[in-house]
């Protein structure tokens, strides 16, 4: 199911402002990329571009291309809500549906996409979407209770295991750790981990070590002060990044000694 | 206890910053501030209860024969009751659809431009006086309409509500109907847009991101979320609709109470007071304030209803 990007030249503009400038990047399937930099470098505004929501704010375009195995999701024709049935999306905040159990939950992008689903079938896909996501234990007795009644880091799991009972090629998380505590941290660190067997995986962070854990590959951005666009300085191996990068201002950053 | 501590602090020099701590004082003033109007309304409302009640008693306790009709209170009351809410539902059939509808149009679907002209225009349509749309139902849309009636009796005439003889004037309760759901599509309507403009952003993007199309973002986010306000609202024009008099008053020509919504008769309790009470005295004064006692009681069944709609789906609410 996991699928390779290649970005082409891409340029991200709101209105006429140009937020991130000329990225070429190749992410590699059943992998961890991790992208970095400063606040404000535009790695969010570029992971949405991956799954085209940044659209859903008005007056965003690109030019460029991204390519998922080869097909241009920016091609002529290409409807966003195919696009983002692909490439799954776990956000900053853990966001699951409060109206909704877990069950309806972790089925509700399937019932979206397809046909009408058998129970037995429904009941599967929810066990292995919640095993998936090392979640399946601590609800298996609860799944009709709302999915807001779970602690932050479950939340989140439920979230991910949302995103990959829609069996997507990509799952793109934006911070995902950011309003966890540790421990929880930890339990979407290993899920991260799990995950790159199946999915190509893209994750934004400001931790780190966060990085440094979970990455095969790291994508260093940074702006050159406020106004100018984002633009990806290096992009490498984890181990690279962190212990011999090849830029001035990537060491800079992995060192704290930025600014 | 607590007024003591700066007390002291200001006679032994303090400096006025630190002793100046009369915020518990300033905190009694306010509660009993709040504590007093939250009992003034409960004491306005009990004391209309009361006034209703005690105005109304020789209504029930007075022999049938000399109420309106010759058959009782209940006689006389029962079709007026069932006229008001054949007209309140008529409009809220008509308004809900197309307020939650233009709100949804509004907060997602309408370029920002248009969609501040439209808010604008629908505001407006808030500030028209009840009695300028009982003129415009009664002069213009009556006569407008009364073709379209008369062709629903000739079509649709054995659907018992479409019977015939469709009135010539057009001053039928469904155009009451029509006029009151004009009036209540503004309360809706911006009630509604406020709540799904609430919708948290999170949870517009949990759905988009799963492929969601914009109407199916709407139905897994905003519509579960906004569902209680939504409520609200549409219990808020239910509200305007039952109470409404000077529209119904001039558009409505009133007569016993039939089940054809096109021919003229029917009548609803506000109107029903409004054209009576100005000539009337004695018991026929205690008829009409019970005839208004039983339009509080609706209205106030009405609202624990659409609380108690609300309160069902607290677990799952988002709230906790």
């Amino acid at each position: 199911m996991s699928k390779r990007i290649d970005v082409k030249d891409l340029n991200v503009y709101y209105g006429d402002f140009r937020a991130v400038e000329g990225v070429n990047i190749s992410v590699a399937p059943r992998s961890v990329t991790a992208f970095i930099g400063p606040s404000g470098c535009g790695k969010s505004t570029f992971l949405r571009t991956l799954n085209r929501m940044h659209e859903v704010l008005p007056g965003a375009r690109v030019e460029g291309q991204v390519l998922l195995d080869g097909d241009d999701l920016y091609g002529p024709g290409v409807d966003p809500v195919a696009v983002r049935s692909h490439v799954g999306m776990v956000f900053q905040r853990p966001n699951p549906f409060p109206t909704m159990s877990i069950r309806d939950n972790v089925l509700a992008g399937v019932k979206l996409n397809s046909k009408r689903l058998s129970k037995s079938d429904a009941d599967e896909l929810l066990e292995s979407s919640l095993r998936g996501a090392n979640l399946w234990n601590e609800v298996k007795d609860r799944l009709d209770k709302p999915g807001s009644g779970l602690s932050g880091g479950q939340q989140q799991r439920l979230c991910i295991a949302r995103a990959i009972a829609v069996k997507p090629d990509v799952i793109l998380m934006d911070e995902p750790c950011s309003a966890l505590d540790p421990i929880s941290t930890l339990a979407v660190e290993d899920l991260i981990n799990e995950l790159k067997e199946n999915y190509t995986v893209v994750i934004v962070t400001h931790n780190m070590q966060q990085a440094a854990r979970v990455s095969d590959k790291t994508a260093f951005f940074n702006i050159a002060g406020t106004g100018k666009p984002g633009k990806l300085i290096e992009y490498a191996d984890t181990s690279v990044i962190f212990n011999n990068p090849s830029e001035k201002a990537t060491e800079d950053y992995v060192s704290g000694r930025f600014g | 206890m607590t007024t003591a501590p700066p007390r002291q602090a200001e006679r032994a020099g303090v400096p006025a910053a630190i002793a100046a701590q009369d915020s518990p004082r300033g905190d009694k003033v306010f509660s009993t501030l709040a504590l007093t109007a939250g009992c003034l309304i409960l004491a306005v409302l009990f004391g209309v209860a009361v006034f209703l009640v005690v105005q109304a008693i020789p209504a029930f306790t007075a022999d049938p024969a000399d109420i309106q009709g010759g058959k009782g209170f209940l006689a006389y009351i029962a079709p007026i009751v069932i006229g008001t809410v054949i007209a309140a539902a008529i409009a809220l059939v008509i308004a809900t659809p197309i307020s939650i509808g233009v709100a949804l149009f509004i907060t997602h679907f309408a370029p920002r431009r248009i969609a501040s002209a439209l808010g604008y225009v629908i505001d407006l349509l808030a500030a028209i006086p009840s009695v300028i749309y009982g003129a415009w139902g009664a002069s213009f849309l009556a006569r407008e309409i009364s073709p379209a009636y008369v062709w629903l009796a000739e079509n649709a005439g054995w659907i018992p509500i479409f019977s015939g003889p469709a009135s010539a004037t057009g001053k039928t309760i469904l155009t009451a109907g029509i006029v009151l759901s004009v009036m209540v599509l503004p309360i809706i309507t911006s009630l509604s847009r406020e709540i799904f403009l609430q919708t948290p952003k999170l949870h517009e993007e949990a759905a988009l991101a799963l492929g969601a199309t914009r109407w199916e973002m709407i139905k897994m986010a905003v519509f579960p979320f906004a569902r209680p306000g939504v409520v609200s609202a549409i219990m808020l024009g239910l509200g305007r609709a039952l109470g409404e008099t000077m529209a119904v008053a001039l558009v409505l020509s009133s007569g016993a109470l039939t089940v054809s919504l096109v021919q003229s008769g029917n009548q609803t309790i506000a109107a029903e007071i409004a054209l009576n009470f100005p000539e009337a005295s004695g018991l026929k004064v205690a008829t009409l304030i019970a005839a208004g006692l039983v339009l509080f009681v609706i209205t106030l069944a009405v609202n624990m209803v659409a609380r108690w709609i609300i309160s069902r789906h607290k677990e799952f609410s988002g709230a906790n």
